[in-house]
């Protein structure tokens, strides 16, 4: 019998190589179907309307006009009269029409009347907040006061980072289909298998009325859990015009309404003894994620200093809604602490990284890969040769300089389940309700089914992105990898065991005694005793084995650590920051393919670039509006803006017997605090708030006189 | 974007007869970089559009011994493409060069960029060119302006003019020819920008019904050092924060004119003549580039949220009069 714990080192062929993206050319070359592109018979295009304030009762709604427009099939309101809109952007009605176009003219031709009320957009501090401010109860573990009377050195500083928004490429959308009672949504989400239960209850119809397809995902990062109000009311346009509608949000909606990044803030105090060793941290932090946002702000991060004493307060505000983004408050909290715990090593005159090896002892369970992390980034950074003391005091106005991070996170797999199915034919399936949200999940599960089949890559099909397949958790946490990868490892060794039991008699010994390795099935060890593979699957005759497997703990674990080193040089004449290298170096267990592991952490340098140094939805207080809902002034790095990215996974013994942990978002946690750290370690000050804009650090370089 | 109708002319003359004397019921069509976006976002509405790309005479660089000519409908690659412009005039190139992406450059055009309206929030927003709330207050200077103009502000107009060919031009002494119903004269780019006093003026001295047909920069400037510094954020679809064209003329090692001009820090390409003034007699080192770029900005008065930009500007002057006498940037 096959066994299906994960294979050896020396007995894998695949798990752990690096396999390009099997997705990768047909979207390269345009060919992948993105929800986007769904066409349908008889297509309708939807629009939305909404709001124009930040807060305001609406009088009347009055569609007439609208539907009188030519094209137009249906109307839904979303939201009547008499209610309230708590930020600009927040959905009212949507339309169908003949054509995009036609449904946009007849959202403008709807004549919406409001009483506005007084809003608050501003990411203002608790004291300007008023009633919007929301304390929670303050925590505190040892005694700080003694901690800090402990302390030889302390420094109190402010540190932040601005609201920002998901900005999917594939904007949030999808397309709804009436058959009957029966409804079939294509829509970009990670959260297939849910979303049935969301259309369902939502619409009042039974579950098994409703199917979700997700063929390819253009992005998500957290913001694409629900079935959404522009869901709900494509599929009440569909069944009202009798037509499959398609509604994809435009781009200002997706930047005003999709998702949004809380903005942090905090004061601290953090204080050290004169060899490094951490004593005492004090912090209060705010900050905004729109009307209400969940989730609270553990600080320190990671560093469990034994004097430590925090609070947070929440202030709600009428901008669009928080959604989770890509490690949820990790970036903060790492912002925060990172940020400070370099100004105290500064303070202290030692060499950030040396401080932080210092204190490996009170960094929780993963103290160890860091201390491993740490040394690997080093010697990848060169940053013995590399770093100096704070503000490089070279000549010229491009200042070099080096920050550090670290972060955790957990990614243990979601419920998953697997069906394998064997074809008398040889040819093999996998199938489950997942999706891919581009980080390669199609990829290994094909690796992980190939691999137990001992099969090359292309003989598996796999079919995810459909609620009929086995059901799968959300993309959520980093859990996508563990989930599918055991649960397709167990339906396929099951399946692998029922041909093996076929097999066995032809060979004369028991089929304990077989293993499925070359495309062959043999006897283990034994190549001279084997049947291909197409010949064993054709002992099946006309009946194919399926076997399912679930989600299994014991392939599988959580808990993550990775370290991040940034080399920046900042011009101060001008304050423009530029990227010139990452370092990455991120543990994720066993590693099932290196090189989408590697394009996630890639991917995730990436996005932390972007925020570190451009990203922020401003909002304006006098009109309540954002600014920037438009990809000219929200800001993305662009290919000449990112600089050289280095990424080391952590593999072999100590990783690898872990089993399989997510790996999606944990590296997209450090890399703002250690750019803003080696910001300041280039020009000699700390830029408080992200993002690290040239007004920014000219303001900072002011203070201490223009130098660095 | 609303209903329009479309026009298609092939002369100057057909066209200017297909523009209407009111502004807003037609426009003058070239790349469309920023009119279609304009019109997408409901800011602009025109009844008519005019494409011109069909008037051959609107294309193509021309020299003789007078001048370099420039067909309004030359893109932006052409421009930078073009050999002698990139030895001669490398403020040109540059300028050019920074408008990135690639399809920017392939589908804007001179005109185009010289026409272009301003960019500033609160007009995209549709609070108009002069972004004033009902009241007649300044959203600007009351709101986010971290954009906006620092020199040549003292309203109603605060943006930033957009165009980053303006300052180079303007700084090599370009002069303007457009067509009108009365056909066509010629002025200074410099006199063709203008701050617009009310909300019944624009960017520009063109009227509707005028087409802007080339550039023509004097060739007795072949030779003379010159160059743009702009200061951006990040590499590609992006604006600068605040750029600097100049030109010099050396007697020896000593400047015996200079023109500075700035970009994007006020409603017009900003003449920074006392800098200009100041320059001739000096030899060009680091001091005294620095100081020329101190002189640019003197007179600069930043609203709540821009005061970065001072330094920004006087910066660029700085480095593009270093880069100009290095050979170019
Ligand atoms: C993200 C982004 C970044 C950019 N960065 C820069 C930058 O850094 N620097 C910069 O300079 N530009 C920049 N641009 C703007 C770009 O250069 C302009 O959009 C382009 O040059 C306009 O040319 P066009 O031919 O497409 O003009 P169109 O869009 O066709 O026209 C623009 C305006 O000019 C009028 N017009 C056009 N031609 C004529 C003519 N011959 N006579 C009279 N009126 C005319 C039109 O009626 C219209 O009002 C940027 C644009 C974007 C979207």
């Amino acid at each position: 019998m096959a066994d299906y714990q994960w294979p050896q080192a020396d007995d894998r062929s695949l798990i752990g190589k690096r396999i390009s993206r099997l997705d990768g050319p047909i979207k390269s070359s345009g060919r992948a179907t993105y929800t986007y592109d769904v066409q349908r018979p008889g297509l309708l295009f939807g629009k939305l309307v909404l709001s124009p304030h930040a807060h305001a009762r609406i009088v009347s709604i009055d569609t007439s006009s609208a539907e009188r427009m030519p094209g137009v099939q249906a109307v839904d309101v979303i939201r009547d009269a008499g209610q309230e809109v708590l930020w600009v952007g927040q959905e009212i009605l949507a339309v169908a029409a003949e054509t995009d176009e036609q449904a946009r003219d007849a959202a403008r031709a709807v004549k919406i009347t409001y009483e506005k009320l007084p809003h608050l957009v501003s990411d203002v501090e608790p004291a300007q907040a008023g009633d919007r401010a929301e304390e929670e109860a303050e925590q505190v573990t040892g005694d700080p006061d003694a901690g800090f009377r402990e302390a030889d050195a302390t420094i109190e500083g402010r540190y932040g980072s601005s609201v920002i928004t998901h900005c999917c490429l594939e904007s949030h959308g999808q397309v709804a289909e009436w058959e009957g009672d029966n409804l079939t949504v294509w829509a970009s989400t990670q959260n297939v298998t849910g979303l049935v239960g969301q259309y369902a209850e939502g619409l009042q119809i039974p579950a098994g009325n409703v199917r979700i397809i997700t063929p390819m995902m253009g992005g998500g990062f957290g913001s694409k859990f629900q079935a959404d109000t522009w869901g709900l009311s494509c599929a009440r346009l569909s069944k009202q015009a009798g037509r499959p509608v398609k509604m994809m949000l435009e781009r200002d909606q997706e930047l005003l309404v999709a998702g949004a990044r809380p903005s942090i803030h905090a004061r601290v105090r953090a204080g050290a003894k004169r060899d490094g060793t951490l004593t005492a941290w004090s912090s209060q932090a705010w900050g905004t994620g729109g009307i209400t946002s969940r989730g609270s702000v553990n600080l320190p991060y990671i560093f469990q200093i034994p004097n430590r004493r925090s609070s947070y307060v929440r202030v709600s505000t009428n901008i669009g809604p928080a959604r989770a983004w890509r490690a949820p408050r990790h970036p903060q909290m790492c912002l925060i602490t990172m940020a400070a715990l370099e100004d105290l090593a500064a303070e202290l005159g030692m060499d950030a990284l040396d401080f932080f090896l210092k204190n490996v002892g009170i960094m929780g369970a993963r103290a160890q890969t860091y201390r491993q992390e740490l040394l690997k980034g080093a010697e990848l950074m060169e940053w013995k040769k590399k770093w100096h003391p704070r503000g490089d005091q070279t000549s010229g106005p491009n200042k070099r300089g080096l920050g550090l991070a670290l972060h955790t996170w957990g990614g243990g797999g979601h419920q998953s389940n697997c069906n394998c199915t064997i074809h008398p034919d040889g040819s093999v399936e996998v199938s489950l309700a997942s999706q891919d949200l581009g980080t390669g999940t199609r990829t290994v599960i094909a690796i992980v089914a190939a691999e137990t089949f001992g099969l090359p890559l292309d003989a598996v099909k796999v079919n995810i992105g459909d609620s009929r397949y086995p059901p799968s958790g959300p993309s959520g946490g980093s859990t996508t990898v563990g989930g599918v990868s055991s649960s397709t490892r167990r339906a396929a060794t099951s399946a692998l065991n029922e041909l093996l039991a076929k097999v066995a008699p032809s060979l004369g010994v028991e089929p304990g005694q077989l293993e499925a390795v070359d495309g062959r099935i043999q006897v283990i060890g034994d190549s001279s005793k084997s049947i291909a593979w197409k010949q064993a699957c054709a002992k099946l005759g006309t009946t194919p084995i399926t076997a399912s497997g679930r989600r299994s703990r014991d392939l599988i674990s959580s808990g993550v650590g990775g370290i991040q080193m940034a080399e920046v040089s900042v011009d101060i004449e001008t304050g423009v920051v530029k990227m010139e290298k990452m370092v990455a170096v991120q543990d994720c267990g066993l590693v099932i393919d290196v090189k989408t592991a590697e394009s996630q952490v890639h991917g995730a340098c990436i996005m932390g670039v972007t925020y570190a140094l451009y990203e922020e939805k401003l909002m304006d207080e006098a009109t309540g509006l954002c600014l920037n809902p438009d990809m000219e002034f929200y800001k993305l790095a662009g290919i000449g803006d990112i600089g050289e990215i280095e990424v080391h996974m952590m593999t072999g013994p100590g990783y690898d017997d872990r089993g399989v942990i997510g790996l999606g978002e944990p590296p997209v946690i450090s890399p703002g605090a250690a750019i803003s750290n080696a910001v300041a370690n280039a020009i000699g000050v700390r830029v408080p708030t992200l993002p690290l804009t040239p007004e920014k650090v000219l303001a900072a370089l002011e203070k201490k006189g223009g130098a660095a | 974007m609303e209903r329009f109708a479309y026009a298609n002319p092939s002369t100057l003359k057909e066209a200017v007869g297909l523009l209407s004397s009111r502004w807003g019921e037609t426009a003058i069509l070239a790349g469309g970089t920023d009119l279609l976006s304009l019109m997408k976002n409901y800011v602009a509405a025109p009844k008519r559009l005019v494409s011109i790309k069909n008037i051959a005479e609107l294309r193509g660089i021309n020299s003789d011994t007078d001048g370099i000519r420039i067909g309004a409908l030359t893109t932006l690659q052409e421009l930078l493409d073009d050999e002698s412009i990139r030895r001669d005039f490398p403020a040109l190139a540059h300028a050019a060069e920074g408008v990135a992406s690639m399809q920017l450059r392939n589908m804007g055009t001179v005109g185009g960029d010289l026409c272009q309206r301003p960019r500033c929030w609160y007009f995209r927003s549709g609070f108009g060119l002069l972004a004033q709330d009902e009241q007649g207050r300044s959203l600007v200077t009351e709101g986010d302006n971290r954009y906006h103009a620092i020199l040549g502000n003292r309203g109603p107009a605060y943006f930033v003019h957009p165009s980053s060919l303006a300052p180079a031009l303007i700084a090599l002494d370009a002069r303007v020819s457009i067509f009108g119903p009365k056909g066509e004269n010629s002025m200074l780019l410099k006199d063709f920008f203008q701050t617009p006093q009310s909300a019944n003026e624009r960017e520009t001295v063109l009227q509707t019904d005028e087409i802007v047909t080339r550039i023509t920069i004097p060739s007795f400037l072949r030779g003379w050092p010159n160059a743009t510094y702009e200061i951006r954020p990040k590499e590609a679809l992006d604006w600068p924060l605040a750029t600097a064209s100049v030109l010099l003329q050396l007697e020896g090692d000593a400047v015996a004119h200079a023109h500075v001009v700035l970009g994007h820090v006020a409603p017009i390409p900003w003449n920074a003549e006392s800098a200009s003034q100041w320059l001739v007699g000096q030899r060009i080192n680091e001091q005294t580039a620095a100081k020329a770029g101190m002189e640019a900005v003197r007179d600069a008065r930043p609203l709540s949220g821009n005061g970065y930009k001072v330094k920004l500007a006087s910066v660029a002057v700085k480095r593009a009069l270093l880069a100009a006498v290095q050979g170019g940037a």
